[in-house]
């Protein structure tokens, strides 16, 4: 109930703007290949399931895999680097740098070093999802309440009990914000990643219905790839519930 | 002897915070150092857990010189310094977890003695600022070691809280009668608790006087408003008023 009451807003003004797309589209009778209407969209949908599960499936594989390698990678960065001061003062403006790079046109290259198989997919999704990793992690790390921290170095703590004692878990609420936005990132990462060569997933599908004109498969495709933004984002927002006790003092 | 500093001094750049500092905490003594704000007393803790080293003179626990070591006291904080993402049992074995095996049943029995059993699984959030203050004592108590030092534990509770966590304090020290090394700049807390009181100057800090308390223990809450106790407080109050600055 609650639930509704919070959310009831958006989910009548997103009916809202589908209801006026269906009007607009129908009214003016704009032809299907241009902007078909949400119904010929859902009905394309319950269609294309069979079929197209399997490629949902696959783009699903691959962005958890890619997310778990891209999100460990970063973390490990951004402890190396809390660890080692100095060398991230080195370095961390590389990244930031690193990060104004599209990842798009690093696909040719990363064709021509690493082929089509598996591997040059799991680095771009890798590169789009460790950045966010790095700099929560760093942050949290960070932050750290001073006080906790001087009571901890009074108390005789080695940098390591520090660190798992205290650094980590106070920087859990803001890992989980990272890998929040990492994981949406890493839907989007397979999806391009599958642009580069694949022979399934919701990418492939996608470039297929573009180049034959099957405008609603395209929108079929774009929905699919929110709701599984969606659903990864609910996901680490129900582990985040059971990971993090207590609630945090500000 | 437990602790003792030997004339220390100590500068920060070309400030001077303390100066000739010489203090002793003997075998279940119960001593307050009491001074103005920013007289350096966080400073003297500083030393005496081994965040900081004196520029000169010694500090020694049981006779070994313990400068820049870490952990050899019980500590307890301004703020209680709980781990929020830890239930109230878990925050008070923190300490013993650092240097060994966490032993719960002896930790559940002290929340029992001190009325916090039903908090044992809470989390911090959940507590009042005493109970608060009541875990972070506890967890310093457990941590095994002789003494503790107490940094203006109640200064952040409101006067009721405070005279009731200083009769707790007080209960519980009787049964245990471990040496305690307490900051304050509240004189009447320092005359209800302690045995001995240091009285230290503005910065520079230095020992302006070492004061015996002469009252028995164990101290009633009536001692509060007896004639003896009113004497001693205003000359510790004439003391330490040329060292408050005016303006501050």
């Amino acid at each position: 109930m609650k639930w509704i009451r919070e959310k009831g807003g958006a989910i009548f003004l997103l009916l809202f703007i589908l209801c006026c797309w269906e009007l607009i589209v129908r009214l003016k009778e704009v032809p299907g290949w241009l902007l078909p209407a949400p119904t010929v969209i859902f009905s394309e949908a319950i269609k294309a399931i069979p079929t197209f599960s399997t490629d949902i499936l696959s783009t699903t594989q691959l962005a958890i895999l890619g997310l778990t390698i891209g999100s460990l990678v970063g973390f490990i960065i951004a402890v190396s680097l809390h660890m080692m001061p100095k060398v991230q003062k080195l370095v961390y403006p590389l990244l930031i740098l690193s990060q104004n790079i599209p990842i798009i046109v690093l696909a040719p290259l990363l064709i021509i070093w690493f082929g089509f198989g598996l591997l040059p997919k799991l680095i771009i999704i890798g590169l789009v999802c460790f950045f966010p990793i790095v700099v929560a992690a760093l942050d949290g790390f960070k932050n750290t309440a001073p006080e906790l921290k001087y009571y901890m170095e009074m108390a005789g703590a080695s940098k390591s009990q520090l660190f798992w004692k205290l650094e980590l878990p106070h920087s859990l609420p803001s890992l989980f914000s990272g890998l929040k936005i990492s994981a949406t990132y890493s839907v989007m990462g397979a999806v391009i990643s599958e642009w580069l060569g694949a022979k399934k997933g919701i990418g492939v599908y996608m470039t297929l219905s573009q180049s034959s004109f099957r405008t609603d498969r395209v929108f079929v495709a774009i929905f699919t790839i929110m709701l599984l933004s969606v659903i990864v984002f609910g996901l680490l927002r129900l582990v985040e519930r059971i990971v993090i006790k207590g609630k945090l003092e500000r | 002897m437990l602790l003792k500093m030997n004339h220390i001094e100590k500068s920060f750049g070309t400030t001077q915070v303390l100066h000739d500092i010489s203090i002793h905490v003997e075998d279940g003594e119960f001593v307050a150092l009491l001074g103005p704000s920013g007289s350096g007393k966080s400073t003297i803790f500083n030393l005496i857990g081994g965040m900081a080293t004196p520029d000169e003179g010694t500090i020694s626990l049981n006779d070994k010189i313990i400068h820049g070591q870490k952990g050899l006291i019980g500590y307890m904080p301004q703020q209680p310094s709980l781990f929020p993402w830890r239930t109230v049992i878990e925050n008070v074995v923190l300490m013993q977890e650092l240097s060994g095996k966490p032993n719960y049943e002896e930790a559940s029995e002290w929340l029992e003695k001190v009325g916090l059993r039903d908090f044992e699984k809470s989390y911090p959030i959940e507590l009042s600022g005493g109970m608060k203050q009541r875990v972070a004592f506890i967890r310093a108590l457990l941590s095994k070691q002789n003494l503790l030092c107490l940094d203006e534990p109640f200064s952040a509770l409101d006067e009721f809280t405070r005279i009731e966590m200083q009769k707790w304090l007080l209960s519980v020290w009787e049964e245990n009668r471990k040496s305690i090394l307490f900051v304050t700049h509240s004189i009447e807390e320092a005359i209800f608790l302690a045995d001995r009181i240091y009285i230290l100057t503005k910065r520079p800090a230095t020992i302006k006087e070492e004061i015996k308390v002469p009252f028995a223990r164990p101290r009633e809450e009536s001692l509060l408003n007896t004639n003896e106790f009113f004497q001693l407080k205003q000359k510790l109050f004439n003391l330490l008023k040329d060292e408050i600055e005016v303006g501050e």
